[in-house]
């Protein structure tokens, strides 16, 4: 079945124009796929939407990124201009004085910004290949982020409606696949790739390590195979 | 003019509120210095969004990994008994009630418990991250913060104008001049600084403070 390519730019070579686009990563490289994200620079498609938790704080400011290390992460393609939209929990830096190219563009209307808390965003992709299509949630009620959303009632408590995410295609980073496509991570790297491997039409993975099936022990495995599509050893 | 307490002192003071076994949250800012000051003896485990739960001391210079990280990108020692999950499991566990504490900063408080946190208005666009999710999903939080703002105005406020992070949500406020906790009643002055009384702590309040009938010096 091959899922394991031998470039990052062959394994993003599909991606389209308008395409809809989750990236792993909290925030700083851990579980963030540096190498694909480089290729889809290059590659040039445009207009995406972006699903991810930040617009890039690793590459602004250094966050949970190695000391002495250049950090890669969607900050990358929005300022190459091919981001159209980004669906994100925390988008901007957290000091105003230090603008990121995601606020300049945001200001200057050159993107749109859907802005979800950082919980209903995971679930909201957890949802989304788990094919359910929407579901109440507490968070958000009486905030801005609850206008326009459907409120109900349960437990006597007020929770919102808020709907699945999917994409085209995901970028993740992973510790080691096998070639049927299993995966492991490691330590808090798991975090939005682990949700958004499930909800991606393609799921493409860049990994530290691609060994035989077996040799990553059955229970430790995160993420079963069926999830992922194409395999990138970094 | 009347001394108020250093940053580490608030952490301090917030310590105290952490019981033994409890599952406990700490966000960016003052809350953050919280661990260094729990007594010995006590067992927290510490959750994060970044996806784990019972972290201990950060990583020594030379030791970092940036597999292991908490919410605000501090790097981590690997501790005993650790463990990690995805992002939908993180905030599954603080919606589903599994946090015991969490302790925020704020930008405003109200006198009905309301929290702003998330975008300050002159700047029009703001960083929700997990706070509108730990507001809502912990049992309990506290928020430890300065008391007056940048350009002296009042933090605790009758109603914020600030956009909300949740209504009617938090406890307890622990700030440099004052403990006060979030009552049916009101605003009770629970504690204050040393050589603050209740009028030098109203001036810098919005809403009026009921102060508490053992109302006392912050006590560490």
């Amino acid at each position: 079945m091959g899922k394991v390519f031998s470039s990052f730019d062959e394994a993003v070579a599909d991606i389209f124009d308008s395409a809809v686009i989750m990236v792993s990563g909290f925030g700083g490289t851990g579980g963030t796929a540096q190498n694909l994200i480089v290729a889809l620079r290059d590659h040039g498609a445009l207009n995406l939407t972006i699903i991810s938790n930040t617009a890039g704080l690793a590459s602004l400011m250094g966050f949970g990124t190695l000391p002495g290390h250049t950090a890669v992460d969607c900050g990358l393609l929005i300022d190459n201009d091919q981001v159209g939209k980004l669906i994100a929990s925390y988008p901007v830096s957290p000091s105003p004085s230090k603008v990121n190219s995601f606020e300049s563009h945001f200001r200057e209307g050159k993107i749109g910004l859907e802005l979800v808390p950082q919980g209903t965003l995971a679930e909201r992709i957890r949802a989304g290949g788990a094919g359910i299509p929407a579901f109440f949630t507490p968070t958000g009620v009486g905030t801005q982020l609850a206008e326009g959303k459907e409120v109900r009632e349960f437990d006597g408590r007020r929770h919102i409606l808020e709907t699945a995410l999917k994409a085209d295609f995901a970028l993740i980073k992973a510790h080691k696949a096998d070639t049927l496509g299993n995966l492991s991570y490691k330590g808090t790297s798991q975090n939005f790739g682990a949700v958004m491997v499930r909800s991606s039409g393609i799921s493409i993975v860049e990994v530290d390590e691609i060994v035989s099936p077996g040799q990553i022990e059955s229970h430790l495995i995160n993420t079963p195979a069926l999830f992922v599509d194409r395999l990138v050893k970094i | 003019m009347l001394d108020r307490l250093p940053r580490e002192v608030i952490a301090m003071r917030v310590a105290k509120e952490l019981k033994d076994g409890d599952v406990v949250n700490l966000g960016l800012g003052i809350p953050s210095l919280c661990s260094q000051y729990v007594s010995e003896g006590k067992t927290i485990l510490y959750h994060s969004e970044s996806g784990v739960l019972n972290y201990g001391p950060m990583a020594e210079q030379g030791e970092e990994d940036d597999d292991l990280i908490n919410a605000s990108g501090q790097f981590l020692e690997p501790t005993p008994g650790m463990s990690f999950f995805h992002s939908a499991d993180a905030f599954g566990m603080i919606r589903g009630g599994h946090i015991d504490v969490t302790v925020l900063g704020a930008l405003q408080v109200s006198k009905k418990g309301d929290l702003s946190n998330w975008m300050l208005p002159s700047r029009g666009i703001g960083n929700v991250g997990g706070a509108m999710d730990l507001a809502v999903g912990a049992k309990r939080v506290i928020v430890a913060m300065e008391h007056k703002g940048r350009d002296g105005e009042p933090k605790v406020v009758s109603e914020c104008s600030f956009p909300l992070t949740s209504p009617t949500c938090v406890s307890l406020i622990v700030t440099d001049i004052a403990v006060i906790s979030v009552e049916q009643e009101g605003l009770i002055l629970r504690e204050t600084a040393p050589g603050w009384g209740l009028e030098d702590v109203q001036n810098e309040t919005e809403p009026e403070l009921i102060p508490a009938k053992d109302l006392k010096e912050i006590g560490l």
